[in-house]
């Protein structure tokens, strides 16, 4: 397991970050660096905030009090900065979301089109190269419906690294999948992390946490309960909720 | 079975007297559905035929009886009617066949407007009505609830009698810019071409050719170089700049048929009758009410997933809504959308209750009246309806079946 790929460069920071649901206080004081090439597994049982947290980091959810600096640029009330932002971050759905009416390829290349102003030809040229990257550049033509949900997943990771992104967000990309299907994804995911992705998987794969994980984080009541590197968080699990959610999601 | 019970004292095994049919036997005819489906359909079949033939023999037997004649000859009888509006020439000495043309034209023109106008205040409102602004959302919301729940000849009433009917009559007219309002209608200048009037429509169709060509150019120049064009308001420059500056280069060969007052009423001019724009207000705003509920619909039937995966890809806002939403929110929309058509069109038919002439109360009524040809003059009437309602449907499926997704 050689975990050397991150630098010093801090991608994400998230500095006290507090987020509430009308009175529900779903992050409480969230403090969390990312370095470059860093791939960081986040698990927890359901509710604990762990999509929300990673949702705030390219403002798909608001959150009220604290700091989140992506990539050098402060994530604030100023839309320029969250365009920015949004730009240098991509994100994998549980539920994929491709969009339905246009086919692979045009899923593919209509944000580098329409947000970075590629021209087509090279938009399609790079689209189908990722696309070969996930191993399935003769779906290309088809549209998502046509597709089973492991390729649409793989389609999905495709269309965000078509933006070029510096990080990636997972929310739990295998979660809706069937279980053959699991592995399809998790192979293309485990190749990013070894091509030096900076990644922040929200996940239960705990396979998949022990192969590339550089930490892991367990989250439980929206709050960081532990965070270590996978070999002592499986191996020694500090927390006494810790050791409870592991027990129950290793005995089978 | 009161049988069986007496028997069954006669005899000491209890069991059936008779053995009964074995099962293996054909059921009774009744009993089999195939049998029992066609049995039903003739039995059916045979009511209606006998509905039919005693109202048409009734109907016949009645004619007969009051001395009047059938057929379609009144169509080339002179009318003797004048119509407050019309399209086309007509005058008194029209024949009945043209009230029958005018009142059709009437009705695709009220019609035609009345879609235009409540597809695009619809698809405003229901878009406002999703909103992020409060303001914005609830007025659009106050707006729908409103003229949705108010009947529509009610609100054509409104538009009417307590709208423009209470306008100053023509010697107060409001005026704005050679324009005049009153209670007889909305009078305006006509335009009379003069010569060289010809460049100038001839610069308008170059300018739509143009603006063609450079849609077509800046989707070429995006596909090869990315950047973007702002097509729409260069055409828009294009299509108004071009005829003005030829326009005004031809020494503006343009005159003005201008209205005047003349006695109690103006004389020139175009004259937009009071229960076109009632009718036109009415139903647009209407059926706006009901399209805004039905775009509303289907921009909620996409599934939130859709904005955020945009969202997440640095999409703006509009883009989302252009690009994602709102191609999927078509095909959801396209049926209802349809209905809503369809309702207007027939709707239009109110126009009786404040004398605008469609074909109901030009046609159906003062023809039916003065012919008493109840029965063609209905037939025809309902078969315009039908006919217009079909092409729409026929047109909206085609257009329906063009944007549905590809599922497999």
């Amino acid at each position: 397991m050689s975990h050397s790929q991150a630098s010093d460069k801090l991608m994400v920071e998230l500095r006290d970050l507090n987020k509430w649901y009308g009175e529900f206080h779903v992050l409480k004081n969230i403090n969390l660096e990312v370095k470059q090439g860093e791939k960081i597994v986040i698990c927890g049982p359901s509710g604990s905030g762990k999509s929300t947290m990673i949702r705030c980091i390219n403002h798909l959810e608001e959150h009220q009090k604290g700091d989140i600096v992506v990539s050098g640029i402060p994530l604030n009330e100023d839309i320029k900065n969250i365009e920015a932002i949004r730009k240098e971050v991509g994100m994998v759905f549980q539920h994929f979301n491709l969009f339905p009416h246009l086919t692979v390829l045009e899923n593919c290349v209509l944000a580098p089109i329409w947000v970075k102003k590629m021209p087509r030809k090279e938009a399609e040229a790079q689209a189908m190269e990722l696309l070969e990257r996930v191993k399935i550049p003769d779906q290309a033509l088809k549209y998502p419906g046509q597709l089973s949900g492991g390729q649409q997943q793989r389609v999905a990771i495709a269309r965000s690294l078509c933006m070029n992104p510096d990080v990636m967000l997972f929310d739990e990309p295998t979660s809706a999948l069937d279980p053959e299907m699991i592995k399809e994804v998790l192979d293309v995911m485990i190749e990013l992390a070894t091509e030096g992705m900076t990644m922040l998987c929200v996940t239960h794969e705990m396979g998949f946490a022990k192969t590339v994980a550089d930490r892991v984080i367990f989250m439980d009541g929206g709050q960081i309960v532990e965070e270590n590197e996978p070999h002592e968080f499986f191996n020694n699990p500090q927390h006494e909720r810790t050791q409870l959610f592991l027990s129950q999601i290793l005995q089978h | 079975m009161s049988s069986d019970i007496s028997n069954s004292g006669h005899n000491p095994e209890g069991g059936p007297a008779k053995p009964k049919a074995p099962p293996q036997n054909k059921p009774k005819f009744w009993n089999d559905p195939k049998k029992r489906s066609l049995l039903f359909q003739v039995l059916l079949l045979s009511a209606l035929g006998f509905v039919f033939y005693s109202i048409i023999d009734n109907t016949l037997t009645n004619l007969e009886q009051r001395g009047i004649t059938t057929g379609f000859d009144f169509l080339t009888e002179e009318a003797g009617f004048g119509i407050a509006m019309s399209l086309i020439d007509y005058t008194e000495a029209s024949s009945y066949g043209m009230t029958f043309i005018v009142g059709l034209m009437n009705t695709i023109l009220i019609a035609l407007m009345g879609i235009f106008a409540a597809t695009i205040l619809g698809f405003l409102l229901g878009v406002a009505r999703l909103s992020d602004n409060w303001l914005i959302s609830k007025a659009s919301t106050i707006y729908i609830e409103t003229f949705r729940n108010i009947p529509l000849l009610l609100q054509i009433f409104f538009w009417y009698y307590a709208v423009l009917r209470t306008l100053p009559h023509p010697r107060q007219s409001m005026e704005f810019f050679g324009t005049f309002l009153n209670n007889r209608g909305f009078i305006v200048p006509a335009p009379v071409a003069e010569d060289g009037f010809g460049v100038v429509v001839f610069g308008f169709f170059a300018a739509l050719i143009g603006s063609w060509l450079i849609s077509r150019w800046s989707k070429k120049r995006q596909e090869l170089t990315g950047q973007q064009f702002p097509v729409f308001w260069a055409s828009l420059g294009l299509i108004v700049g071009i005829p003005l500056v030829l326009f005004m280069l031809s020494g503006m060969p343009l005159g003005l048929d201008h209205p005047e007052l003349k006695g109690f009423n103006f004389k020139g001019g175009i004259t937009v009758i009071p229960e076109l724009i009632a009718l036109w207000f009415a139903l647009s705003i209407y059926t706006a009410a009901f399209i805004a509920e039905t775009v509303r619909a289907g921009i909620l039937a996409v599934s939130h997933g859709q904005t955020e995966a945009a969202t997440a890809l640095g999409m703006s806002k509009a883009k989302t809504l252009r690009l994602i939403v709102i191609p999927q929110a078509l095909r959801v929309v396209i049926p209802p959308l349809t209905s809503q058509y369809l309702n207007l069109t027939k709707n239009s038919s109110l126009a009786t209750a404040i004398g605008y002439p469609d074909l109901v109360n030009v046609f159906a009524g003062t023809t039916l009246n003065q012919t008493g040809q109840a029965i063609e003059v209905i037939a025809m009437t309902m078969a315009v309806y039908l006919t217009l309602s079909l092409l729409t449907s026929t047109f909206m499926n085609w257009y329906n079946s063009r944007i549905q997704l590809t599922e497999r």
